[in-house]
């Protein structure tokens, strides 16, 4: 069967400083993968690379069947338009490290902003599914609420919400609990859990191991921008081949 | 003062706070009164006769010149508003040609008095004698540019130049962040400058633009140069008929006053309706 995404050979550079070599990583459809690593190994940057927040300098990106950013025609690449790349980018769902509310909106129209102005739905009934969202992710009181009158955890909550509401094939966390106090980490795990149950395709940077240990169908683990080892959670957590993914875990769980 | 329970130190539960007087304070609440009492003396005794003032405050010119004033205004702060905004969008592009269209239109317009770009938007006619487009029609220079439209476009040109710097300020006050969440959830650059970036730069571009229309209320005075009659040409065109110099410019003097004082209020309101959802409330 044909992966969801296909990661083939991206390489990104910042200046001199090589933040992912020769990255390749499949994901078929319905698995959750976490990626794990040491800070700087390049985890974010490969994360938004899938959605096109960071163009590799070389490799290619496969979303569903369709190569991200570029049309392949006659033996040539051409670049799309920026509107054919935000059509791309409602494929896939990305929930922030820092949340990333829009501050201006209630939690309500931040989950409808992108429904009512990218997908045109009418906003009567963007509104109903973002009540039911709401109430997915346990808020459903919190609707009317700002952000700034949120916890961190409901904020997350409702930042996951919002990128629910595009009916994403995917979706992308770059460490979404590691913003948060620690008694508000285990309201946002909840609802992650309960997405991947769904179903849900999920791409997740993670320094939660209990998380991935429990819920992932793969870990990654990525060391100065290259996967050093792939496998199941026992493999990769318990018993690692790598040394360096052995020292990165008993540091981590020192 | 609760008392301290085993302790020498003195009980002063039953003290009385006294005041502190601020003598400073009242000296100079005298110095002031007095200064201004004796300014209303000299204004008084002065070669100032109000009836004259109260005469034309309402006079029908002053007011036609006091709502070409207020009129004018508005509209060349509103293209000036639009243009800056046009002009802080392209500087902020990725588009190296857009971005150089921004910063020579503000070098320009930034670089030259304002008196001197409207005296030259007003004698266009001695460049271009016929304006015009191919294929649309020409007309003549002189019978467009009319004191209004040249004191329109002199104003708002000008302003956009100065306004596309405070939009541009607003636009980088807004977290990075939020141009990718709206990317995230496929919004195009425009569509998330207009939804989301716009919305939360409001809040910073607010103040620094109520202070850019009162000036522009005052800038509108320049324009009597180029013959349009806003409400000190009015004032002038009466006291070179009757000789009242300075009763005419106190009546001009106490619209100005009237019109950057009904400002401030909106202004206020305005900051309420873009202050949602930042900390502290709605
Ligand atoms: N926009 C950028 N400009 C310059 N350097 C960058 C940029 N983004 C990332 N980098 C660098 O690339 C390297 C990899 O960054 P990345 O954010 O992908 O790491 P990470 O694995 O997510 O780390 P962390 O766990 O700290 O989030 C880092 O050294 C970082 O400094
Ligand atoms: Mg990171």
């Amino acid at each position: 069967m044909r992966p969801l995404v296909s990661l083939v050979r991206l390489n990104k550079s910042f200046g001199d400083f090589r933040a992912l070599r020769d990255v390749s990583l499949d994901v078929a459809a319905g698995e959750v993968v976490c990626i794990i690593g040491a800070s700087g190994s390049g985890k974010t940057t490969l994360l938004r690379c899938v959605n096109q927040l960071v163009e590799p300098d070389s490799g290619a990106i496969w979303v569903d069947g369709e190569l991200a950013g570029y049309r392949a025609a006659q033996g040539r690449l051409h670049r799309l338009s920026e509107a054919e790349i935000a059509r791309q980018r409602r494929a896939t769902g990305m929930v922030f490290q820092r949340f990333n509310l829009f501050p201006h909106l209630t939690a309500l129209g931040n989950i409808t902003e992108g429904p009512v102005q990218v997908l045109r739905q009418p906003r009567a009934e963007a509104e109903a599914e973002a009540r039911a969202l709401l109430a997915r992710v346990g808020l459903a009181e919190k609707a009317e609420s700002y952000p700034a009158q949120l916890s961190g955890g409901q904020q997350q909550r409702v930042a996951i919400a919002r990128a629910l509401a595009m009916k994403p094939r995917l979706m992308l966390f770059d460490e979404p609990t590691s913003a948060l106090d620690p008694e508000l980490v285990g309201e946002v795990l909840a609802v992650m859990r309960e997405l991947a149950a769904s179903g849900m395709t999920m791409i997740v940077v993670t320094h939660e191991l209990g998380f991935a240990r429990e819920v992932a169908d793969r870990v990654v683990f990525m060391d100065h921008g290259v996967i050093i080892e792939t496998g199941t959670p026992a493999e990769v957590l318990s018993a690692p081949r790598e040394a360096r993914t052995q020292a990165f875990i008993s540091a981590v769980l020192a | 003062m609760a008392a301290v329970p085993h302790s020498d130190l003195p009980d002063l539960s039953d003290h009385v706070v006294v005041r502190r007087m601020h003598w400073g304070r009242w000296a100079a609440v005298a110095v002031i009164l007095l200064l201004l009492a004796s300014l209303a003396r000299a204004f008084a005794v002065g070669q100032i006769e109000w009836q004259v003032v109260g005469q034309f405050i309402t006079a029908p010119t002053i007011l036609s010149g006091l709502l070409n004033t207020v009129v004018m205004a508005v509209a060349a702060m509103a293209l000036g508003i639009m243009l800056g905004v046009v002009a802080a969008v392209m500087r902020m592009s990725s588009n190296p040609v857009l971005q150089g269209v921004a910063l020579g239109y503000a070098w320009l317009f930034r670089g030259t008095p304002i008196i001197l770009q409207l005296l030259l938007w007003f004698n266009l006619a001695l460049i271009f004698p016929t304006i015009g487009l191919p294929g649309i029609g020409w007309v003549r220079t002189v019978d467009v540019m009319t004191p209004a439209f040249a004191a329109l476009l002199g104003l708002a040109i000008n302003q956009g130049a100065y306004t596309s710097e405070v939009v541009r300020a607003g636009m980088l006050s807004v977290d990075v962040g939020q141009y990718e969440a709206a990317k995230a959830i496929g919004m195009t650059r425009l569509r998330a400058l207009r939804r989301i970036v716009f919305p939360q730069a409001m809040r910073v571009v607010i103040p620094p633009l109520g202070n850019e229309f009162i000036g522009m209320v005052k800038l509108t005075s320049l324009a009597s140069v180029i013959q349009f009659t806003e409400i000190l040409h009015s004032a002038q065109n009466i006291y070179y008929a009757n000789a009242h110099v300075i009763e005419l410019l106190i009546v001009a003097a106490l619209w100005y006053l009237l019109v950057v004082s009904i400002l401030t209020p909106l202004q206020m309101l305005l900051e309420r309706r873009f202050s949602r959802g930042s900390a502290g409330g709605r």
